[in-house]
């Protein structure tokens, strides 16, 4: 058991033991979420910010209650209730929020680094909810949280990661988090948007769904990320839901027991086939409820670590 | 084996010999095998717990429901100890009518059983809640009395009381270290 970190910016920096940490940290957290009283005074007192520039309903509720499920009170400052509109720097409004006696920042943000940067001046935790296209921290962790729980043990497992990767901080973390516990992670999608360049994160790159697909215990449907394309990377939806669209032929070349996960919001008929995502394989409402459970581990170790330190 | 700087102060036998007569006050308390729970505090409680039961169970000649607890979420001093490793809470469903006693190797300051009582509450309400500890060493903070005890040791504050114990959870050694 080690944790002896102040904020949760990335899965990059973290090792294969603080990982462990957070997810068994996380299944004590699981059992609390499943009683009749939900809610332990853990965080009693505490004030947390849930402070997200870039539009999020699942992952900012997801924050709110595993908050409140540890006793803390928190508020939400988003986008449009904002300063920024009216010109306000980041750090401006950041270092507002900490006037305000908040003692952990979640944020959200278009711009990648936003969490390592608020983290270099300020007092409070800080913990990444999604940062650009970088990373994807609390994500991560519940995707491998919920692998762990269905498969015993990470290591080994083949992963295959399918979609948008290039725009996908899903999938960066994903990888991050897969590599350092040992999973076999193959990328496929679209060429223009799975460069070949992740090989270098020790992923397999394939652009033949078939291939990706073989073997694969557990396989992670991410969306087309439209509002981060610049311009269009394939020719259309349809195109690309006849080539690399998960359908019940195609999950035969899987393992029989494999898991189907998505981190939502799903496009049905696009990336997965509507009936594989109502499926006896689907773990996708199981991912959501383990988010909370993960988001509690977080929040309870990014605050305890620093008096640890001491 | 007393090791350097950590004199054992009990041994296994004087150590049995408590335990076991902490098990005969608990039955002559409760008459009624049924509505009994033992509940290890984790983690130095468990073990104590789970021998306990095995002791109890004797007596009474009927199985004794045997827990556990975790205090770590409910504690006051989170802020000054950093956070606690997290270890399971296995309670049953519902506790109503049932006599729950605490188990823990080492009393002192009482804030770790007072965390135990709370995070007994969140899963159900008991109609008794019993403390029984193998060691008491005194230096209390909060208002909180152990109803069945093994062995009082005075100790310095600044002491540390360790209480090992072997594969089956009977105590075998009480070592203080300064």
């Amino acid at each position: 058991m080690s944790w002896h970190r102040k904020h949760l910016l990335d899965i990059e920096s973290l090792s294969p033991e603080e990982l462990t940490t957070v997810l068994d940290t996380a299944r004590e957290f699981k059992v609390v979420g499943e009683r009749d009283i939900k809610k332990v005074p853990a965080l009693q007192g505490k004030t947390v910010v849930n402070f997200f520039v870039e539009p999020s309903t699942r992952t900012r509720v997801s924050f709110e209650l595993s908050a409140k499920r540890l006793s803390a009170d928190i508020i939400n400052f988003s986008t449009d209730a904002s300063s920024f509109q009216k010109g306000e720097s980041l750090k401006d409004t950041a270092r507002t929020l900490e006037a305000l006696n908040a003692d952990i920042i979640v944020i959200r943000h278009k711009a990648a680094g936003a969490p390592h940067f608020l983290a270099r001046f300020l007092n409070a935790h800080v913990v990444n909810a999604g940062d650009g296209a970088h990373e994807h921290p609390t994500q991560a962790l519940l995707d491998v949280f919920t692998i762990r729980e269905k498969k015993g043990d990470i290591a080994g497992l083949n992963v295959t990661i399918l979609g948008d990767i290039l725009f996908s901080r899903v999938a960066r973390s994903n990888i991050w988090a897969l590599r350092k516990l040992g999973a076999n992670v193959t990328l496929c999608g679209p060429s223009t948007l799975v460069p070949r360049v992740f090989e270098q994160m020790g992923c397999r790159v394939t652009y033949d769904l078939d291939d990706a697909l073989t073997g694969a215990d557990v396989i992670n449907l991410l969306r087309i990320q439209h509002e981060r394309q610049r311009k269009t990377m394939f020719p259309s939806i349809g195109e690309y839901a006849r080539l690399f669209g998960l359908n019940r032929a195609r999950l035969a070349k899987a393992k029989p027991d494999a898991l189907i996960m998505h981190p939502g919001p799903m496009n049905r008929g696009v990336e997965i086939e509507s009936d594989l995502a109502d499926g006896d394989r689907a773990v996708i409402l199981e991912q959501v409820t383990n988010g909370i459970a993960v988001r509690m581990a977080v929040l309870y170790l990014v605050h305890g670590g620093i008096a640890g330190e001491l | 084996m007393p090791e350097q700087n950590k004199p054992t102060v009990l041994e296994a036998d004087a150590l049995a010999r408590a335990w076991r007569r902490v098990a005969h006050e608990i039955a002559e308390a409760h008459a009624e095998p049924g509505a009994i729970i033992l509940v290890g505090i984790q983690r130095g409680g468990v073990a104590l717990a789970l021998q306990l039961g095995e002791t109890l169970g004797g007596i009474y000649r009927q199985t004794v429901a045997v827990g556990s607890v975790e205090p770590g979420l409910h504690r006051d001093d989170l802020s000054q100890r950093g956070m606690a490793e997290l270890r399971p809470t296995e309670l049953p469903g519902d506790l109503a009518n049932k006599v729950v006693v605490l188990i823990d190797d080492v009393l002192s300051t009482g804030r770790t059983v007072r965390a135990s009582i709370d995070a007994v509450m969140a899963f159900g309400r008991p109609q008794y809640i019993r403390l029984a500890v193998l060691i008491d060493r005194g230096h209390r903070e909060l208002p909180i009395r152990p109803d069945f005890v093994g062995k009082n040791l005075p100790t310095h504050p600044d002491e540390h009381v360790e209480v090992r114990t072997d594969n089956s959870g009977a105590p075998i050694a009480v070592t203080i270290k300064k």
